[in-house]
């Protein structure tokens, strides 16, 4: 009763005054981001600015939850079939911001374009097809057994094949994705999502407003009118928070967490993130690297917990592997251990007694205090007769340099696009294969074919906790072989005005869900 | 006056084609535009899938002679980043841009002259050794440090309880140190006049105008003490001249002496520097808006660096080459009206 009501006030509103909120959504928020999104076509870029987008405008089958599960949204129910076919029960009564409304043919629509996409083809590589079986029912197919099914399925925000179908007055397709140059998507959007774009001028502001007719009337959120400005200063948008000029900011810089914890007017949520920082030791440009002894001898020699407390200022967890807490390859075992005489020891062992030079690279402007962590690390080799000549670039200049790995020991972070370990493996750590792609950031030339191959039996496991048992013995033994120096965590850190409860929609993938925030 | 013209147009267009081949030349230095136009996960064939499309593996010499041919169409390509014709985007920016500068120059006009003059003519007054001392001050404060403070003080405010608050006396200073904040420390908000085409002023509404103002004091703060300093410093050297001893002689006015007289041999270098300086300004305010996010150019250029936004880097620089070409003209000729004397061509060979 409660939805037809809504539903009815919510179309009366739309025939009589096109630009009233619904009912109880009359809150606007001012919020000031890095970077605002760089296109509408949400298939064009996979970054987190097109995800916090999607959340905005779209909607996925199912979302991510604070502790990591996943959570119904378009998608009402799904059940598994077999190793290969999970078959969704799509919601009924969506409509999308142009009026048509949701069914599996939008899905449908959206999955092949997510096949053509060249951001997102990768993550639905394991995906054979989708089997549509009526109208609100479909299978998504995969060729091999897959456990991450629904991890991939958060990436399935339907379009509006009616919308984005046909050709344009000067005869483009209306659902080409374009990488550059401008196209019918990246201008124009149709979803299902709590917000439409009503105005926007990239570099300087977005607006969105409430969509009327959003199909979940169950979120609390009352937000009717979103400006979102994106401000790259870190100083700049601090102070657009303190002088009340903005009601939400992210990220917050580290420096400045204590100005916000300090001022009556705003709060700060952190939280710890999923990024791992880590250096490669290149076994192909030094021979040393070579010899597991030098390596752990490394993994000894460096203190995270120093580098979390004085160069991140607490604002990061000291890592000793790649998967976060949450991860199925989340290994508890695995602790840090920093001690240098341990580190002097091995490498006499290794007969390296007396150390060696070698080159490290870093960017300046990528993650959070990246030049400073890498000379404190290049410090601390000195430690153990290591000499390190370091070289730290802009981003724009250091990924070039990666690519031809251009340095001994290089710096990458890295964020699972799946929420899962396996990815960790598969970009760092796999033998790097130019023809398959494995192993694509491995600037350490690091290559253990078992362990690879243990990875690709979980990959195909889809009994969780056997694959979870399977993922921490991959982390056990990259940890006992010290395939690379992890450092930490990145943490993640917004802050708002008091009256922003930003908390309940924040997480850790750092798309804050803005359709439920509350503003009192 | 024509050959004047057809000489400065002809120097416009050397800059810029010196200006392309040294951006075109330094482009392998600015980075992989792809890094910033794919997710890190996309595998290489398909980066080189779209560099091959972009055209980014044809040889330099091929890319520099295909940018130069639409380049003499009037076509300086298209940005990565904003998918649209570089040109069209730095006219969406620039009246940012010029706004603040406008805005700087407004300040800087009505408090050098009126400062710079009175120091002049009571070079012994305490105030004006209070003048020249705060500028000596303000000329040595680089201009990011003058907006954070600004932005400390009138935006987000500044409480002070140093004295005691329980004196009288110490509440007073208290108070009248402490600042209640509140002005707008970023962008150019919403109170946007459209005047015509990609332009929309900031002038015309008092919220615009309150965006402005720090952005434009800041932008100023680097240019106005040198202003004084030099309409102080030529002015008392006019003041010194024999047409002046002798206009005094004659018993003219004082006012009429040194505002009629007087200032205007004045302003004829100030003009000189003042048109080389706007130009400069322009290349400042790339500071002032990062600080600021002001959407202009300066912002849009800086960006465009991080993401090797190529395209908009080498329009960009080529639009202000052409900027600085005609600033200087436009002085030369204002400097031809105010002084009759001096020849716009030089001497005829």
């Amino acid at each position: 009763m409660k939805k037809l009501v809504t539903a009815f006030v919510g179309s009366l509103a739309l025939a009589t005054a096109p630009a009233a909120f619904s009912a109880d959504a009359t809150k606007e928020l001012k919020m000031a981001y890095d970077a605002d999104p760089v296109t509408l076509d949400i298939h064009e870029q996979l970054s987190g600015g097109i995800l916090q987008l999607s959340h905005m405008t779209f909607d996925p089958l199912v979302r991510w939850t604070k502790d990591l599960g996943v959570e119904p949204r378009l998608a009402e129910s799904w059940e598994r079939l077999d190793d290969k076919t999970v078959r969704f029960k799509l919601r009924e009564g969506v409509k999308f911001h142009s009026g048509n409304e949701l069914t599996t043919k939008d899905v449908e629509f959206t999955f092949n374009r997510l096949k053509q996409s060249q951001d997102f083809k990768a993550i639905f590589k394991p995906f054979s097809g989708i089997n549509v079986i009526d109208d609100y029912t479909f299978e998504l197919v995969t060729s091999e057994p897959y456990p991450l099914l629904l991890n991939t399925a958060t990436y399935i925000f339907p379009l509006d094949s009616e919308f984005y179908s046909g050709k344009t007055e000067d005869g483009k397709d209306k659902d080409a994705i374009t990488k550059h140059g401008s196209s019918f998507a990246s201008t124009n959007l149709s979803g299902t999502g709590p917000y439409t774009v009503t105005e926007r001028k990239q570099g300087v502001r977005v607006e969105f407003e409430r969509f009327d007719d959003y199909w979940d009337t169950e979120s609390p959120g009352n937000v009717g009118k979103i400006v979102m400005t994106p401000i790259k200063e870190n100083n700049t948008r601090v102070s657009a928070l303190l002088s009340g000029g903005v009601d939400f900011i992210a990220p917050v810089p580290p420096n400045d967490l204590e100005r916000i914890r300090n001022d009556k007017d705003t709060q700060l949520v952190t939280m710890s993130g999923t990024r791992i920082i880590l250096f490669h030791m290149n076994q192909e440009r030094v021979e040393a690297f070579k010899n597991p002894k030098v390596r752990e001898a490394i993994a000894y020699a460096v203190n995270q917990e120093g580098i979390a407390a004085k160069i991140m200022k607490g604002f990061a967890t000291p890592a000793a592997q790649m998967s976060p807490a949450g991860y199925q390859g989340h290994n508890e075992s695995l602790t840090l251990r920093f001690d240098v005489a341990k580190a002097q020891q091995l490498m006499k062992e290794a007969g390296y007694e007396d150390g060696f030079t070698i080159t490290m690279m870093a960017p300046n402007n990528r993650y959070v205090n990246d030049d400073k962590i890498a000379q404190a690390v290049a410090a601390m080799l000195a430690r153990i007769n290591i000499k390190v000549d370091l070289k730290t670039l802009p981003k724009a200049q250091y990924w070039p340099e990666y690519d031809n790995r251009a340095a001994d020991m290089m710096m990458i972070g890295w964020h699972a696009d799946t929420e899962d370990s396996a990815n960790f493996y598969e970009f760092l750590t796999f033998c790097p294969d130019a023809e398959t792609g494995s192993g694509q950031y491995n600037a350490g030339n690091y290559c253990n074919p078992e362990i690879d191959a243990l990875v690709d039996k979980a990959n195909v496991e889809t009994d969780l906790d056997k694959r979870a048992a399977m993922l921490q013995e991959v982390e056990q033994r990259l940890y006992d072989e010290a395939a690379f120096i992890p450092l930490h965590w990145q943490d993640l850190a917004w802050a708002s005005k008091k009256n922003v409860m930003i908390e309940p929609v924040l997480n850790v993938m750092n798309f804050p869900y803005l359709g439920d925030l509350v503003v009192k | 006056m024509l050959a004047f013209l057809v000489q400065r147009v002809s120097q416009a267009l050397l800059v810029m084609f010196v200006i392309s081949v040294i951006a075109f030349a330094i482009q392998d230095g600015l980075g992989d535009p792809l890094q910033e136009m794919v997710g890190m996960s996309v595998s290489e064939e398909e980066r080189e899938a779209i560099r091959e499309e972009l055209g980014l593996n044809d040889s330099m010499v091929v890319q520099y002679l295909r940018f130069a041919g639409n380049a003499l169409q009037g076509d300086l390509g298209n940005s990565y980043f904003f998918s649209k014709p570089t040109l069209e985007v730095i006219a969406e920016h620039l009246p940012a841009t010029l706004e603040l500068v406008i805005g700087a120059s407004l300040i800087i006009i009505f408090l050098s002259v009126p400062i710079g003059v009175y120091a002049a003519i009571r070079p012994q007054a305490w105030l004006s050794k209070f003048f020249m001392g705060v500028s000596t001050v303000g000329i040595s404060i680089p201009v990011f440090l003058t907006a954070i403070v600004l932005i400390q003080l009138f935006s987000i405010g500044v409480t002070v309880t140093l004295f005691p608050a329980d004196t009288g006396w110490g509440q007073w200073l208290n108070d009248a140190l402490s600042t209640d904040g509140g002005m707008p420390s970023y962008g150019r908000g919403d109170d946007l006049t459209h005047l015509f085409g990609t332009w929309e002023s900031n002038f015309f509404t008092a919220g615009g105008l309150s965006h402005l103002i720090l952005p434009s004091v800041s932008l100023a703060s680097i240019m106005l003490p040198l202003f004084i300093r030099l309409i102080r410093a030529e002015m008392m050297e006019v003041l010194q001249s024999d047409y002046i001893r002798y206009a005094r002689a004659k018993g003219l006015s004082a006012g009429r002496v040194n505002f009629l007289h007087a200032l205007k041999n004045t302003m004829l270098p100030v003009i000189t520097v003042g048109g080389v300086q706007i130009g400069i300004m322009v290349a400042y305010t790339i500071l002032t808006e990062t600080v600021f996010q002001w959407p202009g150019v300066g912002l849009m250029f800086l960006e465009a660096i991080t993401r090797s936004d190529i395209p908009l880097i080498v329009a960009y620089l080529m639009v202000v080459g052409l900027i600085f070409v005609v600033t200087n003209t436009i002085v030369d000729l204002i400097y031809g009206l105010v002084n009759p004397t001096v020849k716009l061509t030089g001497k005829k060979a």
